[in-house]
């Protein structure tokens, strides 16, 4: 292909590669690219600069894009360290967000090993009824279930529990499928000669199953903990005892409270922000497999 | 005798050990199964149901009257329920062919002029609206809206000379708020063009390259065609993702002014969790679940064509 595309050049001009042709263009529109990657990120450019700002530096003309005075006192606030103005609990809200978000993912990868298991490798009776339920509830929106949902919660006095929110991550069809396909991926011939060793199907799965698709567990462990973390809709209905709120909530709180304080606003989340983005940067490699598996082979 | 014996013993002990494998994979799926009934098949015949009768949840459960079609038929002449309708037809309409098409030439320009070794960075932080969480980056944006604001501002400076308050103009909330989503999940979008990107044959390139093609012919002629999956399967998402929108307008704009930001899950919201009207509210669910049906519809079919 080279030798054909150098031939033309000659004819029309200075023989050039197709890598020097390209050069200036490529250092253009990598700047140009870099340049709109910036602008995305821009408001939490702003948020965090702004987050070190007193009240009346935030909206200045023009913008200081790094604050002259920049001090904690936000942050202070918001996690109620060394002031007396009110307490917002936050850190209580960061322990509940975790501890949701480690159930969560747990329940969700687990029900998701198990059963994907099953339909990629075990015959049993029913398989493909059973199959086509589960692949019809994919088309059930929460949002459909989130009433009869709060009306079972509530007539087992089961709302303001984390419970509320654990219990229906047992059913994560879309997980589920994911882990049968990575199931459908491992070879009968390891399955067989175990079996032949006397292994029973759990053993099978434990030993040898569960350790080769450990790629696509950390995969969907990541997706399913972000997912969690980043719940809105749920947790809003379900849990309104101010002990019980996870982070997103928390924050929807003190905005709705403290509307016009854009500089305490913006360190409250800064908070609940900072972390997931360190989580993101160092799961990296994990999530983006979690995130392509599925969608390429559309 | 005593040899038969003895395999039948052998075979009773075989049995023993290895359960049926009916139970087996009964205990494999037995959690999921629960789930399976509890969380989603009950809940959505319940939901079903409830979407006939007139159930406030204040008057306590199964305090409930049979209507009929009544929810059904009153919806179409509820202004509120038909303004959350169109926003959300509109929400979708226009969210989702601006980010794709964003999308789809971010990547390609990534792909093929980004430095090799800028190109994942570039990705990353495109995709970091994505992972922040809803509350969080909703309030951001209202601040970036507001009169002061640095989007205000940069509108000035762009030669609008008396910008709108965006977040509380009739005109302006839908289109701040689309914005704002566009935004959120173009790195998602772009993500996912440059996976298949990356997984498509030279070949026909380098046929293109042969017949002198340009950089937009070949844009437009090779490489939009050979994204089509890609295209489609985003559209889907796409579609189902924008019809479920709720968190961005419970922060920002609480549907407002007036019924401009209303979309159907924060009407649902409204209706089943501020007013406890859960037999209407389930109506309007149903409705939603009615479209979605829609489009996963369409999209089995074109899986099935393929």
């Amino acid at each position: 292909m080279n030798a054909a595309a150098n031939v033309k050049h000659t004819k029309d001009g200075p023989m050039l590669t197709m890598r020097q042709r390209q050069l200036p263009g490529k250092v253009i529109m990598t700047i140009l690219l870099v340049g709109f990657a910036v602008l995305m990120i821009v408001p939490f450019i702003w948020m965090v600069s702004s987050s070190f700002k007193a009240e009346r530096e935030v909206m200045t003309i023009p913008i200081q894009w790094i604050p002259q005075n920049p001090s904690w006192d936000n942050y202070k606030v918001v996690l109620h360290i060394d002031t007396n103005k009110k307490d917002y609990h936050f850190l209580l809200s960061y322990w509940n967000s975790i501890k949701v978000s480690v159930l969560n993912t747990l329940v969700s990868v687990a029900t998701a090993a198990t059963a994907g298991y099953a339909f990629a490798k075990l015959r049993f009776k029913g398989a493909n009824v059973l199959f086509l339920i589960y692949l019809a509830q994919m088309m059930v929106p929460s949002q459909l279930t989130l009433i009869p949902r709060f009306v079972m919660f509530s007539a087992l006095e089961l709302t303001n529990t984390h419970f509320s929110i654990i219990a229906p991550k047992l059913i994560a069809v879309s997980a589920t499928f994911m882990m049968r396909q990575a199931f459908l991926g491992v070879p009968n011939d390891l399955r067989e000669s175990a079996m032949i060793d006397g292994a029973g199907e759990w053993r099978i799965w434990g030993q040898i199953m569960i350790p080769s698709v450990k790629p696509t567990l950390a995969a969907l462990a990541t997706v399913q903990f972000l997912d969690s973390w980043n719940s809105y809709l749920d947790p809003l209905v379900f849990l309104s005892d101010w002990r019980l709120r996870t982070l997103p909530i928390a924050l929807n709180q003190f905005v709705s409270e403290e509307g016009a304080q854009y500089n305490l606003i913006t360190a409250a989340c800064c908070l609940t922000v900072i972390p997931v983005f360190v989580v993101f940067l160092c799961g990296q490699k994990f999530f983006v497999k979690g995130l392509t598996v599925g969608a390429v082979k559309g | 005798m005593a040899q038969l014996h003895s395999t039948q013993q052998l075979r009773a002990a075989g049995r023993q050990r290895r359960a049926h494998p009916n139970l087996v994979a009964g205990t494999f799926l037995f959690p999921s199964l629960v789930g399976l009934v509890c969380f989603s098949v009950v809940p959505m015949l319940f939901s079903l149901f409830i979407s006939f009768t007139d159930w406030n949840f204040l008057k306590g459960i199964g305090n409930w009257n049979l209507v009929g079609l009544k929810n059904f038929i009153d919806l179409w002449s509820d202004e509120w329920f038909t303004a959350s309708l169109v926003n959300t037809v509109v929400f979708t309409v226009v969210t989702v062919p601006i980010g794709l098409f964003l999308a789809v030439v971010l990547a390609v320009l990534i792909d093929s002029f980004c430095a090799k070794k800028l190109q994942g960075l570039v990705r990353i932080t495109m995709y970091m609206p994505k992972i922040c969480n809803i509350v969080a980056s909703s309030a951001v944006w209202i601040m970036l809206y507001s009169s002061y604001g640095p989007f205000t501002q940069l509108m000035r400076a762009l030669g609008w000379d008396d910008p709108p308050r965006f977040l509380v103009s009739y005109t302006w909330a839908l289109p701040a708020v689309m914005l704002m989503c566009i935004w959120s999940n173009l790195g998602y979008q772009v993500f996912i063009y440059s996976a298949s990107l990356t997984a498509l044959p030279k070949d026909l390139y380098e046929a293109a390259d042969l017949d002198g093609v340009n950089g937009i012919q070949r844009f437009f002629y090779v490489t939009l065609p050979q994204l089509k999956p890609t295209t489609f399967f985003l559209t889907i998402t796409g579609i189902i993702s924008s019809f479920k929108v709720f968190g961005q307008i419970n922060v920002m704009t609480q549907g407002g002014p007036g019924t401009s930001t209303y979309t159907l899950v924060y009407y649902i919201y409204k209706q089943a969790f501020s007013y406890y009207n859960m037999g209407y509210a389930s109506a309007v669910a149903m409705i939603l679940f009615l479209l979605l049906l829609c489009v996963t519809v369409v999209q089995w079919r074109h899986n099935k064509e393929d």
